[in-house]
C-alpha cells in the first residue's frame, strides 16, 4: 500500500496536466469540428465528439492501470509485447479491413483497432531494452544493426499495409540513438538527405548536381588538403551525385502517383488548389483567416461548412487556428513543446538507462507527430496522413498514446528504487 | 557508469525549440500578417443572392393594363456538382441538341468551376413544368425565376419602349446596375427605369463545401430587401392608340394626339410599327436584328423622330406673326391669280382677292407669300436679318428647333435656320423675304416633327398656351405630377390673333371651299389645317393639323402619311376619325373609314 501511494505521489504532475489539457482541447475540438443542428450535445454518442469522450474516459482508465502495474513488467515483457505486436501487423495484412486504401484496421464489432498505433509504443520498449544492455555500444556496428532492425521491422510491415505516414514515424528514432551514442553524421546526414531530395525535385538534377559540385569546390577550398580530407570529400561527392540522380529515378519511377503530387504540392510545384493541393489550401485558409484571437468556438466558417477534410482527425489543428486564431494555436503549440522538453527532462533524470531511452523515444515519437501533423495543415511539411496525439479523433491513437506516455510516467514515478 | 553522451539533450532541445519557433513565425504570418486568407475563407462560404424585385406595371389613362410581368426561368449550372447524366433524355427535355449541351457547360466552366452561371435562358413554361420532374436526375443544375414583360394589346411599342440586359455603359454610369440586370432600353420603360425598376434586394447565404444553403449570414443582419417596383399610369388612351395603329396599317407616317389642357400624350402611332412582344426575353436578339434591317424601318419612331416640312400647316402661324406684327389684319385681302401667280403659284383655282380667314379655308399660297413678305420687309427692322431673326423668334415660341424637356425619349429637334445659316448660304445682304419665300407655306429648310405639330395644333386650341407633351399620369397612388409637366408655356401672340385663325380653320371644314369640307361631321366642331409636305423623298407628304370641339377642346392632332400625296386626301380623314374615334368612343358608319383602313399605300 506504501508503494502504490508513492506512485501517484510520485508521479510527474506537469505531464499529467499536459496530458489532461492537450486530451481536453482536442474534445473541444472535435465537438467544433464536426458539430451539428441536429446532434448539439457533445455527450451525444452517435457523434464523434461523444465517441471521444467515451475514448477518453478509457484511456484514463488504462493510464491508471498502466500507473497500478509492477515496473518490472515492463522491461521484462518488452520483447514479448514487440512480438506481439510484430504478430498483429502481420495479422492485420492477412485479416485485416481495408479503410481508405490502407490495410491497417481490425474491425472488432463497431470498434475499428489499428495495430500499428500500438507498435510504436511496442517498438520503443524494445529499442529500450535492447540498447539498455549492459555494455551495449551504438558505437559497434552490431548494435547499430539490430538497432535498426527492431526499428525498421515494424516499419515495413506497416508500409505493406499502405500506410506510408505511420511507417515514417520510425524515422524519428533517430533522435533516440543519437542521444545514446549514434554518431551526430547521421543526423547530420539525413538532414542533408531530406535537403538534396528537395533541392533535387524542386530544381532538377542539373542544378542540384551543380550546388553539390560547388559545395564540395567550396569544402575544397576550406579544409586542409591532406590525403584524407580530399579523399573524404570525393567520397562525399560520388555519394551526394549518385544520390541526386537515384532521388530522381525514384520519384519518377517508384513513388506512387499520389505519393508524388503530395511532394510536389509541398515544394509548391504544383499548385492545382482543386486537386492535391486542396486540402493544404483549405486548411491554410481555415488557419489564415482565424486572425489573431479566431472567429470563436463553433464559429468558424472553414469548419463548419466542410471546407476542410478529415477535420476532426488528420486536420483538427485548423479547427483550433480558425476558431481560436493565433492566440490558440500558439497555445497548442507552446504546450507541445512544452511537454517534449519536460519529455527530455524527465528521460535525463531516469536512474534506470531503460527508462531513459524510452522516455527519448516516447518524445521523438510524438514529436515526429507533431512536425509532420502541424507542419502539414501550415503546409510546410507534405501531406502525410498522421494524427495530432492527444488531439486528434480516434479510439486507437489516442489510446495508443495514453499507454506510451503513462508507461513512462509510472516508470518515473518509481525511479528512486531501482538503478 | 559514465554517461558521455548526456550533453546531446541539448541538441535534442534545441531541435524542439527550433521546430517550435518555426511553427509560431508560420503561424504569426498565417494568421496576422496575411489577408488574404481572410478574404478567401469569406469566398468559400458567402453567397450573395441578389433578390430582383418586380417591375412595375404599366397602365393606361383608364386603368387598363398595358404591361406586366410573366415568370420565365433560367436553367443554371453548377459545372462542379455534374455528374454523369442521360444526356440524350436532357436534350430532349430541353428541346437542345448535344452540341449545343457541351458547348454552354464548356462556356460555364469557363466562368467559374464553383459558381453557377445559366445555361439556358428563359426556358419556356412548358420546358420548365416537364424538366422540373426531372430536375433530380441532373445534379448540378439548377431553375431560376426571373420576370419577363408582356404586353397584352401589342400594341404602342414605340411609346412603351422595352426591357433588355444592361450593357458596359450602362453598368458605368450606375453602380446600381450588375452583369445580366435588365433596364429599359428605350420609350416609357426608359424614362421610368428608376420607378420602375423598384431595388433589389440582396440576401447573403452561407454556403458549404458543396455549395448548399446552410442559413443565412448573421441572421440576415446585412440582408436587404426588395423594395417593388413602382405602377406608372401614363396619359395614353389605350382604345385611341389601336384605332389609330388600325388607320396607319399599310402605310408610312404618324399620328400624335394631345389632350389641350394638359399636355397629356393620348396617342402616338409610328407606322409601320412591330408587335412589343416580338422584343422580349430569349428571341429579342433575333427580332431585333430583322426589325432593324426592315427597310420600312418600324423601329423608328417616327412621331418623335422624322421631322417634315410642315407645308401648309405652317400658315396659321405666319398668319398670328402677321397680325401680331400689325402687318396683316383679318381683313386685308390680296389677290390670287390661281396657276400662274408669282413669285408663288397656288394650288387651288379659286375667287380672288381673298381675306385672311378664306386664305386660311383654301390654303391660298400667294396670300401667305403676301403675309410672309410683310413681315420680312417689314420697315420697322432696319434689314433682313433682324426682320428674319424676328420672325425665327415668334416660330420658336412653339418650340420648334427645341426637344420638349420631357418623358419622350427620342426626339428630334426639327429645324429652323438662323439668319447666319442664310448668310452663309447666299452671302450676307444677299437674300430677302424673295429668296426665302418658300417659308411663308411652310416649305424650305424648315423641319418639324409629328410631335412638333400636334403641340402647334394644341397651343392654338388653348388660344395661346401649352403644357410640354408628355405621357405621365400618376406613380402608383400619388397623384403628384413633376413640375416640368406643369410648365405653362405662353405666346407673345394676343389671345384674338388667336381667335382670328381658329376662325379660319374651323372654316376649313365648315366653309364652302374648305380643304377638309369632305370630312365634315355634324356633331363636332372642328377645326384644322391640311398640309402637302414637298420633299425630296418622292411623292408629297399628306400631314394635318387639327383640334376639337372648337370651344373648349379636348384633342390636338398632327397625321403625316408619308408620300401619299395632298393633306386633304389621307391625314385630314385620318385626324378626323381619331377625334371623333375619341371624343365619342366610337365611330359612326361613314364614307371613308373603310377605304382607309384597307388600303394599302406601301404597295406603291
Amino acid at each position: 500500500m506504501r508503494e502504490r501511494k508513492g506512485i501517484f505521489y510520485n508521479i510527474d504532475r506537469l505531464t499529467v496536466f499536459l496530458y489532461l489539457l492537450l486530451v481536453f482541447i482536442g474534445w473541444i475540438n472535435i465537438y467544433a469540428a464536426v458539430y451539428n443542428e441536429e446532434h448539439k450535445s457533445i455527450f451525444d454518442l452517435s457523434q464523434n465528439y461523444g465517441k471521444q469522450l467515451i475514448w477518453i474516459i478509457s484511456s484514463v482508465v488504462l493510464a491508471l492501470i498502466i500507473l497500478m502495474i509492477d515496473i518490472k513488467f515492463f522491461s521484462s515483457f518488452s520483447y514479448i509485447i514487440y512480438f506481439l505486436s510484430m504478430f498483429s501487423l502481420l495479422a492485420v495484412l492477412l485479416l485485416g479491413k481495408e479503410i481508405a486504401g490502407s490495410k491497417s484496421w481490425f474491425q472488432i464489432g463497431s470498434f475499428a483497432l489499428q495495430p500499428a498505433e500500438f507498435a510504436k509504443f511496442a517498438t520503443c520498449l524494445a529499442i529500450a531494452k535492447y540498447l539498455s544492455a549492459i555494455d551495449r555500444k551504438m558505437k559497434s556496428l552490431k548494435t547499430k544493426i539490430f538497432a535498426f532492425i527492431i526499428l525498421l521491422f515494424p516499419a515495413g510491415l506497416i508500409l505493406l499495409q499502405n500506410d506510408t505516414g505511420s511507417a515514417l514515424v520510425y524515422f524519428s528514432f533517430i533522435l533516440v540513438l543519437y542521444r545514446e551514442g549514434l554518431s551526430g553524421s547521421f543526423l547530420i546526414f539525413s538532414g542533408i538527405i531530406t535537403v538534396l531530395f528537395l533541392l533535387t525535385l524542386w530544381l532538377g538534377i542539373l542544378y542540384a548536381g551543380g550546388i553539390v559540385l560547388a559545395v564540395c569546390l567550396f569544402l575544397l577550398l576550406l579544409i586542409k588538403r591532406n590525403r584524407n580530407n580530399i579523399f573524404t570529400l570525393i567520397a562525399a561527392f560520388i555519394i551526394s551525385g549518385g544520390f541526386v540522380l537515384s532521388v530522381d529515378y525514384v520519384f519518377e519511377n517508384i513513388l506512387e502517383k499520389h505519393q508524388k503530387t503530395r511532394i510536389n504540392v509541398l515544394i509548391g510545384k504544383e499548385t492545382d488548389i482543386r486537386g492535391a493541393g486542396y486540402n493544404v489550401h483549405q486548411s491554410k485558409i481555415a488557419i489564415g483567416s482565424g486572425g489573431l484571437t479566431g472567429k470563436g468556438f463553433l464559429k468558424g466558417t472553414q469548419t463548419k461548412y466542410n471546407f476542410v477534410p478529415e477535420q476532426s482527425t488528420d486536420f483538427i489543428f485548423c479547427t483550433i487556428g480558425e476558431e481560436w486564431g493565433f492566440a490558440g494555436s500558439f497555445m497548442v503549440v507552446l504546450l507541445f513543446s512544452t511537454l517534449l522538453i519536460r519529455l527530455i527532462i524527465i528521460a535525463e533524470r531516469q536512474k534506470s538507462k531503460f527508462s531513459r531511452i524510452y522516455g527519448y523515444g516516447v518524445c521523438s515519437i510524438l514529436f515526429f507527430h507533431f512536425i509532420i501533423n502541424v507542419g502539414m495543415t501550415i503546409g510546410i511539411a507534405p501531406v502525410i496522413g498522421i494524427p495530432l496525439p492527444f488531439i486528434s479523433y480516434g479510439g486507437s491513437s489516442l489510446w495508443a498514446f495514453t499507454i506510451l506516455l503513462f508507461i513512462f510516467i509510472r516508470q518515473d514515478a518509481s525511479r528512486s528504487e531501482l538503478l | 557508469m559514465k554517461d558521455s553522451f548526456k550533453a546531446r539533450k541539448f541538441v535534442i532541445i534545441s531541435i524542439i525549440v527550433l521546430i517550435g519557433s518555426i511553427f509560431i513565425i508560420r503561424l504569426f504570418f498565417l494568421q496576422i500578417i496575411d489577408n488574404e486568407y481572410k478574404l478567401s475563407a469569406e469566398n468559400n462560404v458567402l453567397r450573395y443572392v441578389v433578390q430582383y424585385p418586380a417591375r412595375g406595371l404599366i397602365y393606361d389613362r383608364n386603368d387598363n393594363l398595358l404591361v406586366y410581368n410573366e415568370a420565365a426561368y433560367d436553367l443554371l449550372v453548377i459545372p462542379k456538382q455534374l455528374k454523369s447524366f442521360d444526356t440524350t433524355e436532357f436534350c430532349q427535355l430541353l428541346n437542345i441538341n448535344k452540341e449545343e449541351l457541351i458547348a454552354n457547360i464548356i462556356k460555364a466552366r469557363k466562368y467559374s468551376y464553383y459558381k453557377p452561371s445559366v445555361f439556358l435562358e428563359q426556358i419556356t413554361k412548358e420546358n420548365y413544368g416537364r424538366l422540373q420532374e426531372k430536375l433530380y436526375k441532373f445534379n448540378g443544375f439548377y431553375v431560376q425565376k426571373r420576370t419577363l414583360r408582356k404586353y397584352p394589346y401589342k400594341n404602342a411599342a414605340h411609346t412603351l419602349g422595352y426591357v433588355g440586359e444592361v450593357n458596359q455603359s450602362n453598368i458605368k454610369r450606375d453602380r446600381y446596375y450588375k452583369q445580366g440586370d435588365y433596364i429599359g432600353k428605350s420609350g416609357i420603360e426608359k424614362s421610368y427605369e428608376k420607378e420602375l425598376r423598384g431595388k433589389k434586394g440582396l440576401k447573403i447565404r452561407l454556403v458549404d463545401v458543396f455549395n448548399r444553403i446552410k442559413g443565412s449570414y448573421k441572421d440576415g443582419r446585412f440582408d436587404t430587401l426588395t423594395e417593388a417596383g413602382k405602377n406608372l399610369r401614363i396619359s395614353l388612351d389605350i382604345a385611341l392608340q389601336q384605332y389609330g395603329e388600325m388607320l396607319l396599317k399599310n402605310k408610312k407616317g404618324s399620328i400624335v394626339a394631345i389632350e389641350p389642357s394638359t399636355g397629356e400624350i393620348l396617342a402616338l402611332v409610328s407606322a409601320p410599327l412591330y408587335d412589343p412582344n416580338l422584343l422580349i426575353g430569349r428571341i429579342r436578339t433575333e427580332n431585333y436584328k430583322k426589325l432593324s434591317i426592315d427597310t420600312l424601318q418600324p423601329l423608328f419612331n417616327r412621331a418623335t423622330m422624322a421631322q417634315y416640312p410642315p407645308g401648309s400647316t405652317f400658315k396659321p402661324i405666319n398668319a398670328l406673326i402677321g397680325l401680331e406684327e400689325n402687318v396683316l389684319t383679318r381683313n386685308t385681302k390680296y389677290s390670287c391669280n390661281g396657276l400662274n401667280t408669282k413669285p408663288i403659284r397656288c394650288s387651288h383655282d379659286h375667287y380672288s382677292p381673298l381675306s385672311l380667314i378664306s386664305a386660311i379655308e383654301l390654303s391660298c399660297n400667294p396670300y401667305f407669300w403676301q403675309v410672309f413678305k410683310s413681315i420680312i420687309e417689314n420697315p420697322k427692322y432696319d434689314n433682313t436679318n433682324e426682320a428674319y431673326d424676328n420672325w425665327r423668334k415668334y416660330v420658336k415660341s412653339f418650340n420648334v428647333g427645341e426637344k420638349f424637356n420631357t418623358d419622350i425619349s427620342n426626339q428630334t429637334k426639327g429645324f429652323i435656320p438662323l439668319d447666319k445659316y442664310y448668310n452663309k448660304y447666299y452671302g450676307e445682304n444677299h437674300w430677302k423675304a424673295l429668296t426665302i419665300r418658300s417659308l411663308a407655306i411652310g416649305q424650305g429648310e424648315i423641319l418639324i416633327s409629328p410631335l412638333q405639330m400636334a403641340n402647334i395644333a394644341a397651343a392654338i386650341a388653348n388660344r395661346g398656351f401649352y403644357y410640354p407633351p408628355h405621357f405621365y399620369k400618376n406613380i402608383e397612388d400619388d397623384n403628384f405630377i413633376k413640375p416640368e409637366f406643369l410648365k405653362k408655356s405662353t405666346f407673345p401672340f394676343k389671345k384674338k390673333h388667336f381667335e382670328t385663325i381658329i376662325e379660319g380653320m374651323f372654316k376649313v371644314y365648315e366653309g364652302e371651299h374648305g380643304t377638309a369640307r369632305w370630312y365634315k361631321n355634324d356633331s363636332i366642331q372642328i377645326c384644322g389645317k391640311t398640309g402637302t409636305s414637298q420633299n425630296p423623298h418622292g411623292e408629297n407628304h399628306s400631314v394635318f393639323i387639327a383640334f376639337a370641339p372648337k370651344n373648349n377642346p379636348q384633342i390636338a392632332i398632327s397625321v403625316v402619311v408619308e408620300n401619299s400625296g395632298s393633306g386633304a386626301k389621307w391625314a385630314a380623314p385620318i385626324a378626323t376619325l381619331m377625334i371623333e374615334k375619341y371624343l365619342f368612343g366610337h365611330v359612326e358608319p361613314n364614307w371613308f373609314e373603310e377605304n382607309i383602313i384597307n388600303t394599302n399605300l406601301l404597295e406603291n
